[in-house]
């Protein structure tokens, strides 16, 4: 028998074919693997994001600081490249353990002061936004070659298609969160103490650790998703990325993970974010309908999954022997 | 079994709390292939001794020594590594992992730092087949099970961690008896393969059924060890609460009591629910006491959330007071003089953050609507009264209810109630989990109160309290109320009659 606790997830990748099947009824040209592949290249930072922010709520925690971390990795990528003159071998790197080092900072917050995450990562997402302005007040464009490379470089595939670097990255990201989350002791930590905290501590669980990390992860894909990002937009800006913590948000819900914590698939996710790309993409198709139709759609996507976590989890209830 | 060494030894334990001493001087030995139940009171130390024991408190003086080494636990996680393993009324684990994760998350079989799911899911299920006689599915979440089997996976997590002593702290209160019985099986089967099992439960029944030997404590102090054969029952309590037991007679009242038998408070005609309770008839007089007798998930509790209209009903009606009563909401129901007291003391009834006085005005102001508030005079005076009439412990409204003991949470809440002066209250296993004491003190309060005319409906999983307490008790059996016995035929073997069928 297929395990109930497989059918959000399920029923996501199904709603993704349907709205891709649709789309392809009603326009020429909509059904190709470059179609796909393109939401992944329009969506490789938030894909990339949105795996951080899966560990974060299945954990029983939120993170709304990551789109002002990508903002923040932007800005501090394209001062010190293009102002300061610094290779991108250096910044990079740099930018990426600034991220992880401000999700650790959050997570131990988060922990040792036991202060709820919503409201650590609120603060947090208002320091790194304001952080942005401190170092330009106006877009800094990048000319940088490396980035304008990483930028214009498509990776063929057999067949003909291309993508672009950043979906690479964020395929890799995706598997090796796929292992951790479900072949690594911390994958399962993170599972146990979004099912009960408690629990996991009386088992035995590294609590602090394994919530520290947790953060820690999702600044590094966060920074990570910034670096994809200024890949993409080869500038950095204050206003880059604004709102990008509330649509991660809704593509790891519609990816079938619990805002409760405790279950949730990167699986999930990935066709969680898809789901948020084909939707965009039906809509540039359509023309003649403005971008926020995008909102109103995820909007009632969202009421949707989340009825459906409620009368799955109510099924689930009533399925134990009475 | 007497003959060889224990395998646990606590000598002269005493700790401290700022302005109490919790135990002074406390012994307590545990054999190799016995169960030994630790027996006393709410407060006379019990949580104490397994918490010192389990490195969740330190020791202020004395020893423990297990396997003949002197051992100090300074973390439940230390004492576990030593052999000495819990498990808890509330099941500790994680209901949204499997079961097989549940055995063994943090000690997941690993290569090269992969866990090796196929292995884990054998061993897991190889685990509770030979140990634990439970041949379960162990891919699925444990939350797919019930509550016993949750406990039987505790118990295989700690077996798993190579336990010399297993503790299982209060493992039978929200199990049914055939659970319980399962439960049972597996204590045996342990005890046999020589595991030393200290017992903590309120249910003398249970004590006597599976214990080898019992340990009394008393405030603190230890009182006695004892052979379960050699203590009889009423040695057991009377040593317990260290006064002869003022057994409660068990009420018979004349037909000439002050009830009024004419028009019910409460009845139920046909009212049912699908999937909760079939249909039933059921009316509550003005000073009756009904009590609902029945198996753990025989539907005592759905038959009486429909009365407050907790839940709503889907087939018949309710009367109240002669009256119809259409689509029933708690709040209704309280302004028609219905009161519900919950069985989860816990999550459904005390506010823990709140002193003894608010959570005892609570429901009165309710009712009176939040923007007429009850003079800060008036509450404490109400407050005082209630703590002086229900005894309650210590008595200090300012008292923040977390602190205090489960029996006199439980007064709390019925004083909440009471004091709305209901014609109906029901109060769902009023009793659980409290001591002796107090459980004779609030069957007491129940006769009293329905001489005075005010209707109750008593449920309670301890058989011998509905009996004492009822004027009438209606049977439930599988979520079907089967029977309905009054005087003179209320005995207990009547009722277990009914429960049982046949």
């Amino acid at each position: 028998m297929l395990n109930r606790k497989y059918l959000p997830v399920i029923v996501t990748v199904g709603l993704f074919l349907l709205m891709f099947a649709a789309g392809s009824l009603r326009y020429d040209g909509f059904f190709s693997f470059q179609v796909i592949l393109n939401l992944l290249i329009d969506n490789a930072y938030l894909l990339i994001t949105a795996v951080g922010m899966t560990f974060v709520i299945v954990s029983g925690g939120i993170d709304l600081s990551v789109g002002s971390m990508i903002a923040l990795t932007t800005m501090v990528s394209a001062s010190l490249v293009q102002e300061h003159g610094w290779p991108p071998g250096v910044v990079i790197p740099l930018v990426l353990c600034m991220g992880s080092a401000f999700g650790w900072l959050m997570g131990a917050i988060i922990h040792y002061f036991k202060i709820q995450p919503f409201i650590v990562t609120l603060a947090g997402m208002f320091l790194a936004r304001g952080l942005c302005y401190v170092i330009s007040l106006n877009t800094i464009t990048i000319d940088n070659p490396f980035y304008t490379t990483m930028a214009q470089t498509k990776v063929r595939l057999p067949g003909g298609d291309t993508v672009s670097i950043s979906v690479i990255i964020a395929l890799v990201v995706v598997i090796a969160a796929l292992y951790l989350a479900h072949y690594t002791r911390f994958g399962r930590s993170v599972y146990a103490i979004g099912g009960s905290e408690q629990s996991a501590l009386l088992m035995g669980l590294p609590i602090a650790r394994t919530k520290i990390l947790v953060y820690t992860f999702s600044g590094f894909c966060s920074s990570l998703a910034g670096v994809v990002f200024t890949f993409y937009m080869l500038s950095g800006y204050g206003l880059h990325a604004v709102g990008t913590e509330l649509d991660t948000i809704a593509a790891v819900v519609i990816g079938g993970t619990l805002l409760t914590g405790g279950v949730g698939f990167v699986a999930g996710t990935f066709f969680g974010v898809l789901i948020q790309g084909v939707i965009q993409t039906i809509i540039s198709f359509e023309g003649t309908l403005s971008s926020w139709w995008t909102k109103i759609v995820i909007g009632l996507l969202l009421f949707l999954f989340i009825l459906l976590q409620r009368l799955l989890s109510a099924k689930g209830r009533q399925a134990v022997r009475t | 079994m007497q003959d060889n060494e224990p395998i646990l030894q606590m000598t002269g334990i005493h700790k401290r709390f700022p302005g109490v001493t919790a135990l002074s001087g406390v012994s307590f030995r545990l054999f190799p292939g016995e169960v030994h139940a630790l027996m006393g009171e709410n407060g006379a130390g019990k949580s104490t001794l397994i918490k010192v024991l389990t490195g969740v408190y330190s020791i202020d003086e004395g020893t423990v020594t297990l396997g003949g080494s002197k051992v100090a636990a300074r973390s439940p996680l230390e004492a576990q590594a030593l052999g000495i393993s819990t498990v808890y009324q509330e099941v500790n684990l994680c209901p949204n992992l499997t079961v097989a994760e549940n055995v063994f998350v943090g000690r997941e079989p690993r290569r090269f730092g992969r866990i090796l799911w196929k292995e884990m899911n054998r061993k897991a299920t190889e685990l509770l087949r030979e140990r634990l006689h439970l041949d379960i599915d162990v891919t699925l979440p444990l939350q797919d099970y019930s509550v016993a089997v949750q406990q039987l996976v505790a118990i295989a997590r700690a077996l798993n961690i190579s336990s010399k002593v297993l503790i299982l702290d209060e493992p039978t209160s929200s199990l049914d008896r055939g659970e319980v019985e399962q439960l049972f099986r597996v204590m045996r089967k342990l005890k046999q393969e020589g595991l030393a099992i200290l017992f903590v439960t309120h249910f003398l029944d249970q004590v006597y059924e599976i214990s080898d030997r019992i340990t009394i404590l008393r405030n603190g102090e230890f009182v006695g060890e004892y052979p379960a054969a050699d203590l009889p029952r009423l040695e057991l309590v009377s040593r317990m609460i260290g006064k002869e037991v003022e057994l409660l007679e068990r009420r018979i009242r004349g037909e000439a009591s002050a009830a009024d038998r004419t028009i019910p408070v409460a009845a139920a005609k046909g009212l049912g629910r699908k999937g909760a309770i079939e249909p039933f008839d059921l009316a509550i007089h003005q000073g009756e006491v009904v009590g609902l007798a029945g198996l753990l998930g025989s539907g005592r509790t759905e038959a009486a959330r429909l009365f407050f209209g907790a839940d709503r009903s889907d087939q018949g009606r309710l009367e109240l007071s002669g009256a119809e009563a259409t689509s029933i909401s708690p709040r209704s129901a309280l302004d028609k003089g219905i009161a519900f007291c919950s069985e989860n003391r816990k999550t459904e009834g005390i506010i823990e953050d709140l002193t003894v006085r608010e959570n005892i005005i609570l429901a009165l102001q309710a009712t009176r609507g939040w923007f007429r508030a009850i003079s800060r005079k008036r509450q404490d005076e109400i407050a005082l009264e209630y703590i002086r009439l229900l005894n309650i412990n210590p008595p200090d409204p300012e008292q923040l209810i977390r602190n205090l003991s489960g029996g006199n949470q439980q007064k709390v809440i019925l004083a909440r109630w009471l004091l709305t002066q209901p014609k109906l209250l029901i109060l769902d296993e009023p009793t659980r989990g409290i001591d002796i004491g107090a459980k004779a003190e609030i069957q007491k309060l129940v006769m009293t109160l329905s001489e005075r005319g005010m209707a109750f409906l008593f449920i309670s999983s301890e058989l011998e309290e509905v009996l004492r307490v009822s004027d009438r008790i209606a049977v439930l059996r599988d979520r079907r109320i089967v029977k309905e016995i009054a005087e003179p035929d209320i005995n207990q073997q009547n009722v277990m009659q009914a429960i049982a069928g046949g």
